[in-house]
């Protein structure tokens, strides 16, 4: 890799070449102010608020854009950029709604911030907003094109990092809209839900659907038994809301924070993991060893499975029957744990707390989705709707005391938290399915080849000298590849080139999901990792199968993985979808 | 969506589409073919390039959405094309297209119900000296005033 010297501001800096001006001046610590440009996407130099000039040349270019070039001297600020920006964001600001207020962005909207930034305090240009109305089909996903200012991110999104093609630029000039083909809704589109254009749009033109008011009405209701179970990236995303550093393990205070919201009791979902590693660890020895279809593929990110089912429906006898851990939570909490505390399960709701909003759609996915004879879920919030429900009650997050979850369907083991990042349902799996194949614990429970950010991990895992392959895989963009190997070599009559595949359809895996706290970037996912890994160092236990309470669990209730009770409660099936409806 | 698809190409279109399937920039060219052949894009053939091309539906809505020249229904019986180029804007082809949509109960894109008119403006038709223009079902008329467009609508059948 070569290198050019160049010159931010005065500043000499060294960088690989190929790298943007505007990347250079964050290495020479110059910030250029940016609003279309996000780290994980190619730029589409849509907005024009990069701009820099190069010494000695009469071209303004795009610092987003435009690649450094050897021995350039480039300013990032005199009085005709600063002018030239403040313009574009007046400009912007004059076609979009002043609705910040009753925005779901408000204080946490990159336009506002620039606005604030630049200190445009009125509005020199004609006012022409478009009023466009809602998109509000999708159970987890709004659009709000009005607010639209046409970055392109969540297009880009959609399409390079998830490969699903539900949003496309539609017309033309001032007239585009990010929308889905045909004049379809959202719901009709082949969106998989997974939020990622949520998390990636600048503004509040795309977001979670909100269900924070259902859940204030069930606490609020004498009748009912309102019960929270957390997911395991929530803990390492919520403290980000309130001050505390990126990837901070909040895990106690959140118990507390619940217990104060007013939830009867809390679990957590890292239980409901632990439970989906018995099952779905299970059925991979059985696979192995009873001559299964193989590769499996992990199910638990619904996200993922509608991918499948619409793109991939050849694949539906490699994917794991088991349920997500959400899905496995919600049975286990209306059947076992209300049959032991003599709790009516009709008055259950269980509500979800998710750095998801696929997960939203996930529990109504269909009848299996019901298999305690109740709804198994209730409600879905996101990691950000929990952070606005403990911030409206005025409760002191970062100084709550720490609480325990509550007994016996809320202990977790490390296996279980390190759902949350990619590679983590893989790494647990194998230190279960090592002891049920060997009938030995792992020696080295770490397996560092599966752990990383890369969109697409391979390695060789030795169980007892079984050669298991495997792949872990981030982004649904990433799954193509993979899949295809795995086509062909089912084409060729060859033996299957895994044995094993994790996808999860976030790029870094759930700790950096769709209804996570905003800040999709490279250095917040690694943050947030290593939080989890942390957690799991923590962990007394840090092997699903050997989690006290998931054994009781199969003695008193469940018999064994994979019992006639546990597939009528842990077990599900897939169906080929259209693309579009 | 693809095995409900029971539209059909002719025999020649779809000579075409694999001749051009493995060449860059083929999408723009197979569409025009489309077009001509069907007198529009509709959904249906959209999704039947798609499957053909093996392109994300989205992407063709998004060619098919950004040229004027694609029509994403169907033309009326007779295509009534506004010309709102520099000279005929500048002589109230504006109005022209106000009139036209007052007269047939339509706005410019949409066709009347019983599929008889199609309205859209185009640029420059190439007859800037008879400013404002227009032209149905091919048929140029020039000099056009608000008074002259509901006459020479009545002689359509
Ligand atoms: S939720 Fe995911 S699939 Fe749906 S539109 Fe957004 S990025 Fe695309
Ligand atoms: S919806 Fe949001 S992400 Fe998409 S183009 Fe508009 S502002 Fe950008
Ligand atoms: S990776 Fe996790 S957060 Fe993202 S869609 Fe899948 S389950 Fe949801
Ligand atoms: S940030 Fe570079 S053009 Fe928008």
């Amino acid at each position: 890799m070569s290198i050019v010297h160049v010159k931010i501001n005065g500043i000499p800096v060294e960088v690989e070449a190929g790298t943007s001006v505007l990347d250079a001046a964050k290495a020479a610590g110059v910030k250029i102010p940016t609003l279309c440009h996000h780290e994980d996407l190619k730029a589409t130099a849509a907005c024009g608020l990069c701009i820099v000039k190069m010494e000695g040349s009469p071209k303004i270019q795009r610092a987003c854009a435009s690649p450094v070039q050897e021995g350039a001297s480039y300013i990032t600020d005199d009085p005709e950029l600063f002018k030239a920006r403040k313009t574009v964001i007046e400009l912007i600001l004059s076609t979009h709604p002043a609705q910040c207020l009753t925005c779901i962005r408000n204080q946490n909207c990159e336009l506002q911030t620039l606005a604030a930034e630049f200190g445009i305090r009125e509005q020199p240009f004609e006012p022409r907003v478009k009023r466009i109305p809602k998109d509000e089909s999708s159970p987890a996903i709004i659009t709000d094109p009005s607010k639209c200012i046409k970055c392109g991110r969540c297009v880009e999104v959609c399409q390079d990092l998830e490969g699903v093609y539900a949003l496309e630029y539609i017309g033309r000039g001032d007239n585009t809209q990010m929308v889905p083909a045909c004049g379809l809704n959202l719901d009709q589109s082949p969106c998989v839900k997974c939020g990622q254009c949520a998390a990636h749009c600048p503004v509040g033109a795309i977001y979670e659907r909100d269900d924070t008011e259902k859940v204030r009405n069930a606490i609020f209701d004498p009748d009912k038994v309102v019960i929270a179970a957390m997911a395991p990236s929530v803990r390492v995303a919520i403290g980000e809301g309130f001050g505390l550093p990126e990837g901070t393990v909040t895990t106690g205070k959140i118990y507390t924070a619940l217990r104060q919201l007013g939830f009867d009791k809390v679990f957590d979902t890292n239980f409901g993991a632990d439970l989906t590693i018995m099952e779905e660890g299970s059925e991979l020895v059985h696979r192995l060893t009873h001559n299964g279809v193989l590769p499996q593929l992990t199910s638990c990110c619904p996200a993922w499975t509608d991918y499948m089912e619409k793109y991939y429906p050849d694949m539906i006898p490699n994917f794991s029957t088991a349920k997500s851990p959400m899905q496995m939570q919600g049975p286990i909490t209306k059947t076992f744990w209300a049959q032991k505390t003599g709790t009516d399960p009709a008055k259950i709701v269980n509500v979800a707390i998710m750095p998801c909003t696929a997960k939203k759609f996930e529990i109504g996915r269909d009848d299996n989705m019901s298999s305690s004879g109740y709804k198994d879920n209730d409600i879905v919030i996101t990691s950000r709707e929990l952070i606005r429900m403990i911030k409206l009650k005025g409760i002191d997050f970062a100084n709550l005391p720490e609480s325990e979850a509550d007994s016996p369907i809320g202990e977790y083991t490390g296996a279980g938290t390190i759902f949350g990042c990619t590679g983590g349902v893989m790494e647990a799996a194998l230190r279960t399915a090592y002891f049920e194949v060997t009938g030995k614990e792992l020696a080295n429970i770490e397996v560092d080849s599966v752990r990383g950010l890369e969109g697409v991990k391979k390695a060789t895992v030795d169980i007892n000298g079984l050669k298991l392959r495997v792949a872990v895989v981030s982004g649904l963009v990433n799954v193509k590849n993979v899949l295809e190997e795995v086509r062909q070599a089912r084409a060729e009559g060859k033996e299957p080139p895994y044995h094993f595949i994790e996808v999860m359809a976030c790029k870094g895996g759930c700790i950096s999901g769709g209804g996570q706290p905003y800040a999709s970037n490279t250095k917040n996912r690694i943050a947030r990792s290593e939080g989890l890994y942390e957690d799991d160092e923590h962990c007394k236990i840090r092997c699903s199968h050997q989690n006290p309470s998931i054994q009781k669990l199969y003695k008193e209730f469940l018999g064994a993985p994979l019992s006639e009770k546990s597939e009528e409660l842990l077990h599900t099936t897939y169906q080929q979808r259209p693309i579009y409806k | 969506m693809s095995e409900k698809n029971e539209l059909k190409f002719s025999d020649s279109l779809m000579q075409f589409i694999n001749e051009w399937k493995e060449k860059p920039g083929n999408l723009i060219m197979v569409l025009h073919k489309v077009q001509g052949e069907l007198g529009y894009v509709s959904r249906e053939a959209a999704e039947k390039v798609s499957e053909l091309l093996d392109v994300p539906l989205a992407k063709i809505w998004g060619v098919v959405t950004f040229y004027h020249f694609f029509k994403l229904t169907k033309p009326g019986k007779y295509n009534i094309a506004v010309c709102l180029g520099t000279a005929c804007y500048l002589k109230g082809g504006d109005k022209v297209i106000e009139t036209v949509e007052q007269t047939l109960g339509i706005d410019c894109g949409q066709v009347t119900k019983d599929g008889k008119f199609s309205l859209e403006s185009v640029r420059c038709v190439g007859c800037c000296g008879l400013a404002p223009v227009m032209t149905v079902a091919g048929e140029v008329f020039g000099k056009l005033t608000k008074d002259m467009v509901p006459t020479i609508l009545s002689r359509f059948e």
